[in-house]
């Protein structure tokens, strides 16, 4: 018959005695949690006797060992009678456990957390920054070496990621663009009508997707599609130790992985720009007709009207920048994975992130650079 | 009284991707014992394993742990054996978003009523007879090395002080000493707690210091059990390689 652990009081030979009884394991639990804490006051030496106990784990060694343990901080002597069998063991290793100190303590300082946190988020951001000069670098003199040599290129390898990152994901962006170019277009006709401007719906479109639209939608679905695609490949390469295997051959990752894949986003970009903003003035077009009551035929003279070669170049020049951006901050990411896959997770998270947020700040700074040369 | 014999296999069969990987299988393992498995790599010995712990599902055949079928266990009785098993996987299984003691403290939380002191105490002392610090104890399974992985994994599997211990080769990849200090961990543990302890293991001086019994698999059937010296006296082809091979001799010199 199972039963629960106590301590019973007594007098021994030498000094106040205690005596525990029972079952002392982890399945009485809160029984042995409250015992530990129940040392007899006003004693000047105690004996902990362990004759009546039955079973006895770990948990049960634990009670025992805090109850002694509070009997001497309390100023008085107190020694447990550890029975001299394989017992014994199971008390060295509370023991050892329980006589360091139980974690370190520092004092919380929650201004001075703050102002750390930001400086080492302020140091990340510079390191990051000046990695990110450093892959600059390297890429460029890679990509010239290659220039020299064109097998250091790694062409074939360029132009299998450029049928993963540009052929494969035409159909997606030909549709989402598409689908825009309807919105737009729908959007303003409904609040055109108002003033009877619907004629120059057919500016607002062209102007805003051969600008901005087409090209910040492709490179936001790059950046989600490629993007986090090359830092968790990159990433479980490095994790793996591949990147390591291809150090010490003596090639260099930068060469053989990285500028690949950013080549081939680099071409991939303003190639599929041009079909996101055929998708999208296409789909302005079927709207225009069907909604707006403008036939084909007037739209697209409208259309010869409103689009200059300007708007088009104003996009397509943005997208390989963009596009070097986006294959740098993914090659980064994934480079700075350690050896969990919870942080290739992160990673790729990062990535897409990061991409996204600088895609929009390029994008801000083109448009003051182009309104400074009158594009 | 419970029955002495704490795990029972009757006529297992396992079959994996249309290959039977365990053949008609039975044995059983007594309070007390600590079995050493061993088998060549591929012999179905981890899908045994895995079988034993309901894991993988077999094909025929019977798996009784401490007098429960597993497969008709109720939920509270599959809670109660799974609070007195501990199982550590070859590749250690810790959970990656928890510290190494909050690892260890996991199933106590779970399935203790005590106190986060309690718990934090006991899990110390789990994390240090496998050779851990406390100033290890609040790092992440990504900051520590294999050997320090296996030995948390064991601190985990023991964290209950549990009746039965499950090892899928716990000394595999530590170096000599670590491997020694968790062959005496397992002898001593089993004398305190009078742990029945089932083990995959490749390593012959575990197998020759630390098993009471050991069950040899081969090609999913067992054709050899007993003590090291009638295994070793056993007359198989493939037993003689391993046990007399170069490395079986200097372990058993050893």
């Amino acid at each position: 018959m199972a039963r629960g652990p106590s301590l019973r009081a007594g007098v021994g030979a030498d000094g106040d005695l205690l005596s525990a009884e029972g079952d002392w394991t982890g399945a009485h639990a809160a029984d042995l949690d409250r015992l530990a804490h129940a040392a007899p006051a006003h004693v000047r030496k105690l004996t902990i006797s362990l004759e009546g106990v039955g079973r006895l784990d770990t948990f049960g060694v634990w009670a025992l060992e805090r109850l002694r343990r509070q009997v001497v901080e309390a100023g008085a002597e107190a020694q447990l009678a550890i029975p001299q069998d394989a017992r014994a063991d199971l008390f060295a290793g509370v023991d050892k456990a329980l006589a360091r100190p139980s974690g370190p303590s520092v004092p919380r300082d929650r201004w001075g957390t703050f102002l750390h946190q930001t400086g080492r988020r302020a140091e990340a951001f510079a390191v990051d920054f000046a990695a990110f000069l450093d892959l600059t670098g390297r890429l460029t003199f890679c990509f010239a070496q290659g220039l020299r040599h064109p097998a250091r290129l790694r062409l074939r390898s360029a132009v299998h990621h450029l049928d993963r990152t540009g052929l494969r994901a035409v159909p997606i962006i030909a549709l989402m663009c598409f689908l825009i170019g309807c919105i737009l277009a729908q959007q303003g006709f409904f609040h055109f009508q108002r003033f009877g401007a619907t004629d120059y719906v057919v500016d607002l479109v062209t102007i805003l997707v051969l600008r901005e639209i087409g090209v910040l939608l492709v490179t936001i679905m790059v950046a989600g599609r490629s993007g986090s695609a090359y830092t968790a490949e990159i990433g479980s390469m490095k994790m793996r130790e591949e990147i390591d295997a291809l150090r010490t051959m003596g090639l260099d990752p930068v060469e053989y992985l990285i500028l690949p894949r950013i080549l081939a986003l680099i071409v991939a970009a303003p190639l599929l720009t041009v079909i996101g903003n055929a998708a999208a003035l296409y789909g302005a077009g079927v709207v225009a007709w069907i909604y707006g009551d403008m036939s084909p035929a007037v739209y697209i003279e409208r259309l010869h009207e409103a689009a200059s070669h300007i708007d088009l170049e104003v996009g397509l020049i943005k997208a390989p920048v963009m596009a070097f951006v986006i294959g740098a901050v993914a090659a980064l990411e994934g480079m700075k994975v350690q050896g969990s896959a919870e942080s290739l997770g992160l990673g790729a998270t990062a990535s897409v992130v990061r991409s996204i947020f600088f895609v929009i700040v390029l994008d801000g700074i083109f448009a003051v650079l182009f309104a400074a040369v009158g594009m | 009284m419970e029955a002495d014999e704490v795990i029972t296999v009757s006529d297992l069969r396992v079959t994996l991707a249309g290959h039977e990987v365990v053949r008609g299988l039975s044995f059983n393992v007594r309070r007390g014992e600590i079995v050493g498995l061993v088998g060549a790599s591929g012999s179905g010995k981890t899908v045994l394993l895995r079988t034993m712990l309901g894991l993988l599902p077999k094909t025929s055949g019977t798996v009784e742990i401490m007098g429960v079928r597993l497969e008709q266990a109720t939920p509270a009785e599959s809670r109660r054996i799974g609070g007195r098993c501990g199982m550590m996987f070859q590749q250690g299984a810790l959970f990656s978003s928890l510290t190494l003691r909050e690892n260890v403290e996991f199933p106590m939380r779970e399935y203790l009523d005590g106190s986060d002191a309690m718990y934090g105490d006991v899990a110390l002392a789990k994390l240090a007879m496998v050779g851990l610090g406390v100033e290890d104890a609040d790092k992440l399974p990504s900051e520590i090395s294999g050997g320090m992985t296996k030995r948390v994994a064991i601190a985990r599997a023991l964290a209950l002080d549990p009746d039965i211990l499950f090892l899928d080769e716990p000394t595999s990849g530590l170096d000599p000493i670590a491997a020694g200090e968790i062959d005496r961990l397992i002898r001593t543990l089993q004398r305190v707690l009078n742990l029945t302890v089932f083990m995959v293991t490749h390593d012959l001086n575990s197998l020759k210091s630390v098993c009471t019994r050991i069950l040899a698999l081969y090609d999913g059937r067992i054709i050899a059990q007993g003590p090291m010296q009638d295994i070793l006296a056993f007359d198989h082809p493939w037993l003689r390689a391993y046990f007399r091979g170069e490395r079986g001799r200097a372990a058993q010199l050893a």
